[in-house]
């Protein structure tokens, strides 16, 4: 049954120095909150893995939390690139940033697999690409039935999950809708798992389209109002498109972005 | 963006928007990126093909925005959508098995066989330029019915050969797709601020087939990495209709607009 805590407590308790994290979310439910948590609580020598790095991402990037991103794309969506993420690759700052990349059909099967409970998934992927020549993670298979060579993935486990919903129940059984993208699976793949979430209610009512993750498959809930800001939370908040145009000038510098992270992430405090 | 075009009410950029547009088909569906690729598809079902079917890679099917969204999530794809399913569904089960018609890709490098670069620009572990990465491409050029490349024509872009393979063309041409069992047709054309490319019937090597009103084939050339094979007889495109403008003008304005309504919340000042 999943604890409900606050956030600072859940971040100190499932996040440790080293560990595998994904912090998913496919532009909708981005967990923001609990990104800027982990980067108050300084947590050094990560692996991060996502589909879709963004905004957050560049900010744990240029907080050096991160020794390892794992990923298939790296930006600001509609906006540009990510400064941050860029100027670890280009120039190691704040300090060398290993890469792993994939395509997203990739990423989504490596978690598929983690949550199957398999170590490999199979795609039609990634075939005459430069991608596979740099990791170890893609290699072709023959299919036993047909002997036709499709390419195998190996799958992904984070060591923790961390993902943004709409609500909970007392019970910790969370009730996500809207773009659900990876996250279901990428719970699933997990050791642990972090949900917050806009609302803790009495009662979850149904919603077209909706996923439910039930409380004993997820470690622990946090309630973080507007934990996915500047992502958004369908049928609580739109996306703040306006801060994804002005990070693109925050973070292209590295005093900016020091001192945006200091005002708005290290003194402002847990939100929960 | 540049200007109009000399003589013109258009500028390049609007040209191959609407060069885009045109040529999808009403009633196919078609795999979306952001940014041009989006526009042209918007552009396309607000006018001549209110039938196509929007498919973006965060699971929206069908999506049929009033506004042009600034990211692949942006809420208005959601709730216009005939069905949103999870970014694993979108891949396997629609854009693997070939269900996909057409898919809209741009590239930051692009080579003479079609095969494009998003991942880095000169060397994989010390590179030049670090770029966002394959996302969704190398499937949905390995997998769509066919591909229309969007992109804008200059000797950085259109290289002799691209810094690192993202997404596969005609690989080395000729025959290569077959070779490496992709499915799709590969890239049938590239739309450029300057005109169209299309692939040689025999050797798959880009070939310039039709110009924009203005441009010359000598511009075209010059804007090339490579020795651009130039058809014959060379056609020029016709220029943006008033409607097209109008439609195209008004579609870019809603993109300003999007934040209006969006709840306070703290912004990055510094």
């Amino acid at each position: 049954m999943a604890k409900l805590v606050p956030l600072a407590d859940a971040v100190a308790e499932l996040v440790h120095d080293g560990d595998v994290v994904a912090l998913e979310g496919f532009t909708h439910l981005i967990p923001f909150a609990a990104g800027h948590e982990i980067i108050r609580q300084r947590r050094r020598e990560l692996t991060l893995a996502r589909m879709t790095p963004d905004v957050i991402y560049d900010q744990l990037i240029g907080a050096g939390c991160a020794r390892r991103l794992v990923f298939s794309w790296g930006g600001n969506p509609g906006v540009g690139s990510l400064h941050r993420f860029r100027d670890a690759v280009q120039h190691a700052w704040p300090g060398p940033l290993e890469l792993e990349e994939h395509s997203h059909a990739g990423m989504a099967n490596r978690y598929v697999a983690g949550a199957s409970g398999l170590p490999f998934a199979v795609l039609r992927g990634y075939t005459g690409t430069d991608l596979p020549r740099h990791t170890a993670n893609i290699r072709p298979v023959d299919c036993p039935f047909t002997g036709e060579t499709l390419t195998a993935v190996a799958a992904l486990r984070p060591d923790v999950t961390v993902v943004h919903a709409q609500r909970a129940d007392r019970a910790g059984n969370v009730q996500l809708w809207g773009i659900t993208g990876v996250q279901k699976e990428a719970v699933l793949a997990a050791h642990r798992s972090l949900v917050t979430v806009e609302e803790i209610v009495a009662e979850l009512t149904p919603v077209p389209g909706q996923v439910v993750l039930p409380g004993w498959a997820v470690t622990a809930v946090a309630e973080v109002p507007g934990g996915a800001h500047p992502s958004y939370a369908q049928g609580y908040s739109v996306r703040d498109n306006d801060f994804y145009r002005a990070w693109d000038a925050v973070s292209r510098d590295r005093d900016t972005f020091r001192a945006w992270l200091d005002r708005h992430v290290h003194r402002a405090g847990a939100a929960a | 963006m540049s200007g109009p075009r000399p003589g013109t009410d258009w500028t390049a950029d609007e040209m191959m928007t609407v060069a885009a547009a045109r040529q999808l088909r009403d009633g196919t569906a078609c795999f979306v990126g952001i940014g041009l690729p989006s526009t042209a598809a918007n552009l396309a079902r607000v006018t001549h093909a209110p039938n196509l079917v929007l498919v973006y890679e965060s699971g929206c099917l069908g999506a049929k925005p009033d506004r042009l969204p600034l990211s692949i999530g942006d809420g208005v794809l959601a709730d216009t959508a005939d069905a949103v399913v999870s970014v694993p569904e979108v891949f396997n089960y629609w854009l693997q098995p070939g269900r996909i018609d057409v898919g809209f890709l741009g590239a930051a490098q692009l080579d003479r066989y079609g095969n494009l670069n998003t991942t880095v620009v000169g060397d994989y572990a010390t590179p030049a330029v670090r770029l966002p990465g394959a996302g969704g491409a190398p499937e949905i050029a390995a997998s769509c019915g066919e591909v229309v490349v969007i992109v804008r024509q200059n000797r950085r872009t259109f290289t002799e050969r691209v810094d690192f393979v993202t997404s596969v063309g005609y690989g080395t041409g000729a025959g290569d797709r077959e070779r490496l069992g992709l499915r799709g047709g590969g890239p049938r054309l590239v739309i450029t601020d300057l005109g169209v490319l299309e692939p040689d019937p025999v050797s798959c090597e880009l070939t310039l087939t039709r110009l924009h009103p203005g441009v010359t084939r000598e511009q075209a050339r010059a804007a090339t990495g490579w020795d651009l094979a130039v058809a014959e007889p060379l056609t020029t495109n016709d220029p943006p209709t008033a409607h097209e403008l109008a439609v195209l003008r008004a579609l870019e304005a809603t993109r300003h607009g999007t934040s209006a309504d969006r709840p306070q919340a703290p912004g990055p000042t510094v």
